[in-house]
């Protein structure tokens, strides 16, 4: 059995005139980080909303774990096992730090009428609970997540996309405008979570610090193509990419 | 433990208010009830769920004619009652389908406009609503063991009817359902995102808030025997709409208390004579301006002036946003 968890396959997206992707194909293999990174415009965000069913795409395939995706709706993409955490803030800030972290598996318990007579909790919070101490926000528990600091909702958006032990997880610059302290925690987790739930991730980050050290293989795009592919270290040291991006 | 005991009071409360009452006050009290349940439905699709709806007082329409044609054919009001409350639902479903597609001022002008066709149904088909005179000595309820007779009785109805729809409603705010409400009216993108059919919980929104409007129909139809198309007209869906408001939106006790506002406060100002309905509009305007959350967020700030851990609700700092 293949280990490719999500498979791209010659996707190509326009708006109008603009080529905003131009056949992009590349494989993810059970257990990698892939980064994705590029200048502004490069296409990475359209490239994004593809494979979550957000855009269609002019032309090409996404596959998730050997099923394709393309066009199907983000909460049955959720329940074939994919997460993701968005570039904004994208908690429910009126709902406590547990109940945010509940929503987010409770769609995966059951069924409609059982979730309506069943127990409130669905029977989840020792697995929240688990979450919320595994992200180290167990003092925040019970306090609305509007009232959280910025890096702590990002740590939030973070644990609700795990929540429901999902394959893949799409996350999309989680290090934008976290603060140093909370950033190298949020690196740790995600590297934590992903040597003992062998999950696989894709990132998409500006913060090329956070990229190179989380990630284990990084695709570059400029002008919507992929212009290079590699280890960090690769990354790094390929002219193109640092005529295009990294900069001298 | 205080809670319990909170609960308790107002549920003796509930049934020691009308004694010594007048025949009138009585009736005032059923109608308290009676949109309080109204009131509670739509508090569901808006405050809870974040859908507007001025359609609440055509649902109670639907519900009262159901019940009125039904029970004047001879069947008994329990089965047209449930009759009311499944037909509102599937109506219910049927007009939040505009609701994927719409939102916000949009959304409310087509629950308006479907106010306004049931209003004109009602008052063009004859043959099935008695038009314009309406329908009217619609049997009160017989339970074998309690025969309605007077408003006394209809009152103890209703309040038995009331407090079993208030466990279900608030049984189904705590319920996972609730929480897929909450997290559409906040950010319904990330709830899809996180496995939420978010199309299912907006039809359900819509649904369940009709059905409490066909329940609400469903008792008003015996309560005052006499209904018309004009009973169900806009206006009346404006003021379910502030009595949610009021009350304090998304709040679970706000519409009991917006439809003590909206219903028994004008009563209480009678004595003011031509001034009431003046000192009425001025105080709810001065609620609003004061504190847009309603009633229930005044509490909430008093609440955090005793208490400073208590934090108010951010979202309703504002009030409902429409």
């Amino acid at each position: 059995m293949s280990d490719t968890v999500l498979s791209v396959r010659n996707i190509s997206k326009s708006f109008g005139n603009i080529h905003a992707v131009r056949d992009v194909s590349f494989d993810v293999r059970k257990g990698e980080v892939l980064g994705l990174i590029g200048p502004n415009g490069s296409g990475k965000s359209t490239l994004f909303n593809c494979v979550l069913g957000q855009l269609t795409p002019n032309q090409g395939e996404v596959m998730v774990n050997g099923r394709p995706v393309s066009g199907m709706r983000s909460n049955d993409l959720n329940k074939l096992g994919v997460g993701r955490t968005f570039q904004q803030l994208s908690v429910f800030p009126q709902m406590t730090v547990l109940d945010n972290i509940i929503l987010a598996g409770q769609e995966h318990h059951g069924t409609m009428l059982t979730r309506l007579f069943g127990k409130p909790d669905a029977g989840l919070t020792p697995e929240a609970d688990q979450m919320i101490e595994f992200f180290k926000l167990e003092h925040l528990r019970d306090e609305m997540a509007g009232s959280l600091s910025y890096g702590q909702q990002k740590l939030l958006d973070a644990a609700m996309a795990f929540m429901a032990g999902p394959s893949l997880v799409l996350l999309d610059e989680p290090a934008g405008g976290v603060n140093l302290t909370m950033l190298g925690h949020l690196k740790e987790r995600l590297k934590t979570y992903n040597e003992s739930h062998n999950t696989t991730f894709v990132v998409i980050e500006h913060n090329m610090e956070f990229v190179m050290s989380l990630c284990s293989r990084i695709i570059v795009l400029a002008e919507g193509a992929i212009i290079a592919e590699g280890s960090p270290d690769e990354i790094r040291s390929n002219q193109q990419v640092i005529d295009a991006y990294l900069g001298g | 433990m205080k809670r319990n005991l909170f609960l308790l009071a107002g549920l003796i409360a509930l049934f020691l208010l009308p004694i010594g009452q007048g025949n009138y006050f009585i009736l005032i009290l059923c109608s308290w009830l009676m949109f309080t349940i109204a009131a509670m439905g739509l508090n569901l699709t808006l405050g809870y769920a974040g859908q507007i709806s001025l359609a609440q007082a055509s649902f109670i329409g639907i519900g009262a004619y159901v019940t009125a044609i039904m029970t004047l054919a001879g069947i008994h009001w329990i089965l047209a009652a449930l009759a009311s409350v499944i037909v509102c639902f599937v109506i219910g479903i049927l007009i939040g389908f505009p609701a994927l597609r719409v939102k916000g001022h949009f959304l409310a002008f087509v629950t308006l406009a479907f106010n306004q066709l049931v209003v004109l149904v009602a008052r063009n088909e004859d043959w099935l609503t008695g038009g314009s005179y309406g329908k009217f000595n619609m049997p009160r309820p017989d339970f074998g063991f309690y025969h309605i007779r007077t408003n006394l009785d209809m009152y103890y109805m209703i309040v038995v009817i009331f407090v079993i729809f208030a466990v279900l409603m608030y049984g189904l705010i705590r319920s996972p359902w609730g929480r897929a409400f909450k997290a559409l009216r906040e950010n319904p993108i990330r709830a899809e995102s996180l496995g939420v059919d978010t199309r299912r919980i907006t039809l359900l929104a819509f649904a369940v808030g009709s059905a409490s409007a066909g329940l609400a129909g469903a008792i008003m139809s015996p309560l005052v025997q006499f209904i018309e198309p004009n009973s169900f007209a806009l206006l009346h869906s404006l003021k379910i709409l502030l009595m949610v408001i009021v009350g304090g939106a998304g709040y679970f006790f706000g519409p009991m208390l917006g439809a003590a506002v909206v219903i028994l406060l004008p009563e209480f100002l009678r004595f003011t004579e031509g001034y009431y309905l003046i000192i009425y509009s001025a105080m709810v305007i001065i609620l609003m301006v004061f504190s847009p959350a309603g009633l229930m967020g005044i509490g909430e700030k008093i609440l955090t002036k005793i208490r400073p851990n208590q934090q108010v609700r951010k979202d309703m700092e504002k009030g409902a946003q429409l």
